[in-house]
């Protein structure tokens, strides 16, 4: 089945894992630690919702806003409005015990493995943690589930990596463990946030296979964040595009890359090049200026003031709604009003 | 177009550690002619800012052994006492843009003037006309004239790469080492600035050696690759041959390990991982990934020629060419 057949008739199912509506997390800036001087807009209206065993990207370069957003939806950060459900509940309405439970439902896998794991600790010990602090009482079961963990991200035998610190690891099996970690408590929904950004090209696709391997076989929800688009085709499913704390594209992975609609998406992937020895003599078409400030935005169409297709008194008076220019394609741009 | 600018014959340098002897630059030979981009490309720790490093002769203290020939031109650089090569080469024929340099940039001096500044101390030019060749190359590398009076702090990632490079370029240097110019960058930010320097490359008559980990930015600027393993260089190939038809299996397994963004084939991971170079195994050092192994690769395989400038140091090539090119 394709990609696309695949999220068709998944939708058709039951209600989303994950749903987001109007999402902003904004960044109060502050003078002298109390005169409010404006506020940064991380992430400035976001709208998504994440089916069971779905597998996304969100692509988008610095500063877009997509880590903010990975924090807003694992509850580090506090949305300043809209709302994140999680199986149909309001992650703002969680407290205590059921916040806990939240957290236990939702993996999180870093861009720097060496920076996300404790330099102090073992492996056995890392993966211990998160089992203590969910109450997993009995050694002998938690021995069992790390074990199972260890073999899961393909660091077998697992013996021989229990015993191991950190910097004895290698890049890549440190990012195996800090996912083994992730997955430990079962999680139904995974945010990985650049997993494999910090790691050399031939440990990439490793990585990234065995996220694609283990998200087939548990069915997980995987959100995956990364600025890289030529990562993004065999490992995904849908891709959100991200500028300036907003998704301006949306669509079934193979539709985006073949056919990007908006703008920003066509500049991206024009800036991308597939190795080739001809590219030393192309020049590339990249879009002028740089992007915006997320204290002071552009008005309206974030993407305006480098865009190719200016429309003037239309992307800088009023802000573009989703478009569906393709079947199951949204576009936030007036180009296809 | 042909003439050889720098020609490097078995460069080395090993450093001494804790735990023993490092060698990051073990055996590399190679040329390049004048106006020419060579790009060299390897994975982490595979050595090559070392040898940028030891191109350029900046060194840390824990140097155990340097060795090797480097010719610059007409001069035998590496035969030249430090003094004498930081007078009358660093900087001026042979400039080097580290990694992440954009954050080394003093922060409380002005753009303009720190571009300028090599000008001064190399040449003693006036600050006047010192300035107004800074002006040029900031414009050169896409760097308006706004920002002279900028402090690094007030520009984007970008710019100060941009700053960067002007100040390799304000000497007029021969040949430029940028190592990993782009890797912190943005995607957009990245092409913009390979687009500057193909255009710097088209207008000067400078050569480039590019380092780089990333084989899609490689292809950007490069007439030739060398690919680099565990310390030594495995494949040295024209930009076209090493991106159509890679001879050294690690080249070849490097290529499709390349996720894509326009094909559909399925990258494919390179199992294992290369060997520590506190003690490289003997023999070929990618033989324990490699799936063409046989009972050759157990010895040390010298640089075989495959063409007019096409090395691959690998014994599937013995039958091909039977000659072993320059260096071991």
């Amino acid at each position: 089945m394709s990609n696309r057949e695949m999220a068709e008739t998944r939708s058709a199912g039951e209600s989303p894992l994950l749903a987001v509506e109007g999402l902003h997390t904004w960044f109060e800036l502050r003078q002298w630690g109390f005169l409010r001087v404006g506020s940064v807009r991380a992430v400035d209206g976001v709208d998504f919702a994440l089916e069971r065993g779905e597998a996304v990207a969100f692509v988008g370069e610095s500063g877009c806003g997509k880590s903010s957003l990975a924090r807003t939806l694992l509850g580090l950060h506090r949305p300043t409005r809209g709302e994140v459900r999680f199986g149909g509940r309001s992650l703002g309405a969680l407290k205590g015990r059921e916040l806990k439970a939240y957290r236990a439902e939702v993996g999180y896998v870093q861009q720097d493995p060496y920076g996300a794991l404790p330099p102090f600790l073992d492996v056995g010990r890392i993966l211990a943690e998160p089992l203590i602090i969910h109450g997993v009482k009995a050694r002998a079961e938690r021995e069992r589930r790390i074990r199972a963990a260890l073999e899961e991200v393909r660091l077998s035998p697992a013996e021989e990596y229990l015993s191991k610190f950190p910097h004895m690891l290698s890049g890549g099996q440190q990012q195996r463990v800090v996912i083994a970690r992730a997955l430990i408590l079962a999680p139904s929904l995974v945010i990985a946030d650049e997993p494999v950004s910090m790691l050399d090209a031939s440990v990439r696709v490793e990585i990234l296979e065995l996220l694609w391997r283990i998200q087939q076989e548990r069915e997980l929800t995987l959100a995956f964040i990364t600025h890289d688009l030529s990562t993004v085709r065999h490992y995904a499913e849908r891709i959100f595009v991200m500028y300036a704390g907003r998704v301006v594209e949306s669509a079934s992975v193979d539709d985006l890359l073949d056919h990007p609609q908006h703008p920003y998406t066509q500049a991206l992937l024009a800036a991308l090049a597939d190795p080739d020895a001809a590219n030393a003599t192309r020049l590339r078409e990249v879009p002028a200026g740089e992007p915006p400030s997320l204290l002071h935005p552009p008005a309206a169409c974030r993407f305006h003031p480098r865009c190719p297709h200016f429309m003037a008194g239309l992307c800088d008076r009023d802000d573009p709604p989703d478009f569906e220019p393709r079947h199951g394609h949204r576009s936030a741009c007036w180009l296809h009003r | 177009m042909s003439e050889t600018l720098l020609r490097v014959e078995e460069l080395a340098l090993h450093y001494r550690t804790r735990q023993g002897t490092v060698r990051a630059v073990d055996g590399i030979s190679f040329d390049i002619r004048r106006n020419e981009a060579l790009v060299v490309l390897g994975e982490s720790g595979c050595g090559k800012s070392s040898l940028a490093k030891a191109l350029m002769r900046v060194l840390p203290r824990n140097v155990a052994h340097q060795g090797g020939r480097v010719r610059l031109g007409e001069v035998e650089v590496s035969a030249l006492p430090d003094e004498r090569f930081r007078r009358e080469v660093q900087w001026s024929r042979l400039a080097l843009v580290m990694q992440a340099s954009m954050n080394a940039l003093n922060p409380v001096v002005r753009v303009g003037e720190q571009v300028a500044e090599p000008l001064r101390v190399l040449h003693g030019w006036s600050r006047k006309r010192a300035l107004d060749r800074a002006v040029e190359v900031l414009e050169l590398v896409g760097v308006s004239t706004d920002f002279l009076a900028r402090y690094p702090f007030e520009l984007s990632g970008g710019m100060r790469q941009r700053v960067v490079l002007a100040m390799a370029l304000v000497a007029e240097p021969e040949l430029v080492i940028l190592d990993e110019p782009t890797s912190a960058l943005d995607v957009l930010t990245q092409a913009s600035i390979m687009n500057a320097l193909k255009r710097i490359k088209r207008e000067l008559d400078t050569s480039f050696i590019l380092i780089t980990h990333d084989v899609a930015t490689s292809s950007e600027l490069a007439d030739r690759v060398a690919l680099m393993y565990a310390g030594q260089l495995v494949e040295v190939a024209d930009a076209a041959r090493f991106f159509g038809e890679p001879a050294h299996p690690y080249s070849q397994m490097l290529m499709a390990s390349v996720p894509r963004l326009r094909q559909r084939t399925r990258p494919e991971p390179i199992p294992g991982q290369p060997p520590s170079l506190f003690d490289p195994p003997g023999g070929c050092r990618f033989a324990e990934r490699c799936p063409y192994r046989f009972a050759r690769c157990a010895q040390d395989p010298p640089a075989f020629r495959l063409g007019e400038r096409h090395r691959a140091r690998c014994w599937l090539h013995a039958e091909n060419e039977g000659n072993p090119g320059g260096g071991r």
